[in-house]
């Protein structure tokens, strides 16, 4: 691959990270939020595939397969089961207004800017200047669960940490070892299902998914 | 040796196993004791192992016992034996165990995984495993309570482990100007002077952050509470005792490494601030409260906050007791979470103004939770009593003097706290009185004497074991050596 090319890829796939996690911020559908979370496990399978490659590590192509399938696949299906099994196709209201809630999210992009300079090594490589858009997808991920009442946006909103997690880790280092890689995936899609199922008894036990209903348990 | 470091995870996974596939039968509530005898057992070996023979590995080195986790394997058994035995439900109320069985058994194994990895990222895996597998078990009772608890456990547990992942991935990068980037903790330690100082500064606090949400301490513990007082009482005895702990042993393994690379400044302070606020938080919150097992659960916060000021002074003395006060706290306090299952059992609410005069109604809940109220509160003779001398000395021989002054002003005012409500429910005067002839009308269910004999012995070693010092002391030390020794 090369140079151009490799910092062309790299260009598009965290671009469209970012602009699918300002997106999420934003959108309202469980539908389309499910459809932004599959182009944004797309763009990571991409990243991973793109560093990998050009790294020239043998496990690249399996490490990119394994995210595209679970990020891209399962998750955005088991938030798809989830949402229709519960019957609902709205992602529920924000505690702020929503231009509130992008503008806070513009702030905290140009905060992840602002403050991933020592995260990114004396001598930064086109993948490590690129580490800012990791923090952002973590920042943003955030923002989601602290600001949205829904409980499905809670779900996306953790799943858009992850990724911005996972993206910090190909961004600075290029991934975990391929075994460890494989169980921290394998945790996140059981927390995922996990929350899945509470997402369904809190449907079945007080008829909405809202979370600022839950108040029994207070001092 | 290196079998007995396979043996907890492979009798994990199959006695995981055995109970899903009998899950109809009663008896497989019996596995999980089992199994936390067998860790228990296996702990104590590797101890007496690792004195003489030093570390042991397994695996191609991802796990690794030395003394440090030997000793916390132990005390992971020891309490957990307490806790499932003595929460053994009755033979009556047996519903379908299986599944409640199989749960503790894969919860058990992750707790030993995430003590014997020698590799931050597997380390990573088991803590977020231990969350997985106790979500349905917090939930269990049903209810929008138990449905509320376990939403905000599984939420702020896993994002405060995914903080922790952040920090893992950062110190994984901080090693890649050394040929080759590592997550084994032994080789970050060993190569700690090559490591990039801004990512390990970043790394380390996030790692640290993370993992005391799953510790409990504040002001990450808001999940703490609820969890316990939802969760059924064996479950909250094991959370309470031992998983709090494990999570503390990762805040270490990392303090480790960071101070390796930066010295202890940076650590001593998160640390610090995150105990002081701990026992500030307990202090406020259980002079008003109402609820037993929340009283219980904020006391849990107390001690991880204890545990935190002695990880930060740092140093031999106070890492030792740190280690004896894990297993002295895991032992009462998982005892306390039994006895408060079966009050509830008993009186059938939370409420704390609910249960009056135990001692003479039920001296067999009021005379244990009475005693086991006077460990936690750290009266002699019991070991909590020494290791938290210890600790508030070390504290003040290694320049944490006015944290210690503080410290020791808080602690006063949990006492006040927590003893005017254990005195109340065990020796005040029941405004409403039952008055019968049959005293075995007021004891539906009365435990017998087998169910008391994991609480007696619980709080017998909890009364001895700060007179074994001498005898554990090698051990202990050695284990504050594996942390870097006399830093």
């Amino acid at each position: 691959m090369s140079a151009q090319l490799y910092d062309q890829l790299l260009a598009t796939t965290t671009g469209l990270l970012l602009l699918s996690a300002v997106l999420l911020v934003w959108t309202r559908s469980i539908r389309q939020a499910v459809g932004v979370l599959v182009v944004q496990g797309v763009a990571l399978a991409g990243l991973v595939l793109c560093i990998g490659v050009r790294a020239q590590e043998p496990e690249a192509p399996l490490a990119a397969l394994l995210v595209l399938l679970v990020k891209a696949g399962l998750m955005p299906w088991a938030m798809l089961r989830t949402a229709s099994s519960v019957g609902q196709g709205h992602a529920g209201g924000s505690r702020l207004a929503p231009a509130m809630q992008l503008l806070g999210a513009g702030g905290l992009t140009v905060l992840a800017y602002g403050v991933s300079g020592p995260l990114q090594g004396v001598a930064p490589d086109t993948a490590a200047r690129a580490v800012p858009v990791g923090l952002s997808l973590v920042l943003l991920g955030f923002w989601q669960l602290l600001t949205r009442s829904s409980a499905f946006s809670q779900l996306v909103g953790f799943l858009v940490l992850d990724n911005g997690i996972a993206a910090i880790a190909f961004l600075t280092s290029g991934g975990l070892p391929l075994a460890i890689e494989l169980g921290v995936t394998l945790d996140v899609v059981l927390v995922v299902l996990i929350l899945a199922v509470l997402v369904v008894r809190m449907q079945r036990e007080q008829g909405t998914v809202d979370i600022t209903e839950l108040k029994e348990l207070r001092d | 040796m290196a079998v007995l470091l396979w043996l907890p995870l492979v009798a994990a996974a199959a006695l995981a196993a055995v109970s899903y596939v009998l899950r109809a039968r009663p008896w497989t509530i019996w596995l999980p004791v089992a199994l936390a005898g067998l860790l228990l057992g296996v702990g104590l070996a590797l101890v007496v192992f690792v004195r003489t023979a030093g570390a042991v590995t397994a695996g191609g080195a991802a796990l690794r016992v030395d003394a440090l986790s030997a000793w916390l394997l132990t005390a992971v058994g020891a309490v957990a034996v307490v806790a499932l035995w003595g929460g053994v439900p009755h033979r009556d109320d047996r519903g379908d165990v299986g599944l409640f069985a199989t749960l503790l058994c894969l919860f058990l194994g992750a707790m030993s995984l995430a003590l014997l990895a020698d590799n931050l990222g597997l380390m990573w895996v088991a803590v977020e495993a231990t969350t997985i597998t106790t979500a349905f078990l917090v939930g269990m009772r049903g209810g929008r309570g138990a449905l509320e608890a376990a939403w905000k456990y599984v939420v702020l547990g896993s994002v405060g482990v995914a903080i922790a992942f952040l920090g893992v991935v950062l110190l994984y990068a901080a090693g890649r100007a050394v040929a080759q980037p590592t997550l084994s903790w032994v080789e970050l330690m060993a190569g700690a002077a090559q490591l990039d100082p801004m990512l390990v500064k970043v790394g380390g606090a996030l790692a640290v952050l993370g993992f005391a949400t799953k510790a409990g301490l504040a002001p990450m513990h808001s999940w703490l509470p609820d969890a316990h007082s939802q969760a059924p009482a064996p479950v909250s005895g094991l959370m309470s005792g031992v998983l709090l702990s494990v999570a503390f042993y990762a805040i270490l393994r990392v303090q480790a490494v960071v101070d390796a690379a930066l010295g202890p400044s940076l650590m001593r302070t998160l640390l610090v601030a995150a105990g002081l606020l701990s026992l500030a938080v307990t202090g406020a919150l259980v002079v008003t409260q109402q609820d037993y097992k929340r009283l219980l659960a904020y006391s849990t916060i107390e001690h991880m906050g204890l545990l935190a000021l002695g990880a930060a002074a740092g140093g031999r003395l106070a890492i030792a007791a740190v280690l004896l006060h894990v297993l002295g706290h895991g032992l009462v306090k998982a005892s306390m979470f039994v006895v408060a299952g079966r009050i509830l059992g008993y009186v059938g609410g939370h409420r704390i103004d609910a249960v009056r005069n135990l001692l003479r109604t039920r001296p067999d809940l009021g005379a244990p939770f009475l005693i086991g109220a006077a460990a936690l509160l750290g009266f002699p003779p019991f070991v909590t009593f020494f290791t938290e001398v210890a600790i508030i000395v070390a504290g003040f021989q290694r320049g944490l003097g006015w944290q210690m002054v503080v410290a020791c002003g808080l602690l006063l005012v949990v006492f006040a706290g927590i003893a005017r409500h254990v005195l109340a429910m065990t020796l005040g005067a029941d405004p409403t009185p039952v008055r019968s002839d049959h005293s075995e009308a007021l004891m539906p269910d009365r435990p017998t004497r087998w169910r008391q004999v994991p609480i007696a012995l619980a709080l017998a070693a909890a009364a001895l074991l700060g007179f074994l010092g001498w005898p554990l002391a090698d051990t202990l030390l050695q284990a504050a050596a594996a942390l870097g020794g006399a830093r």
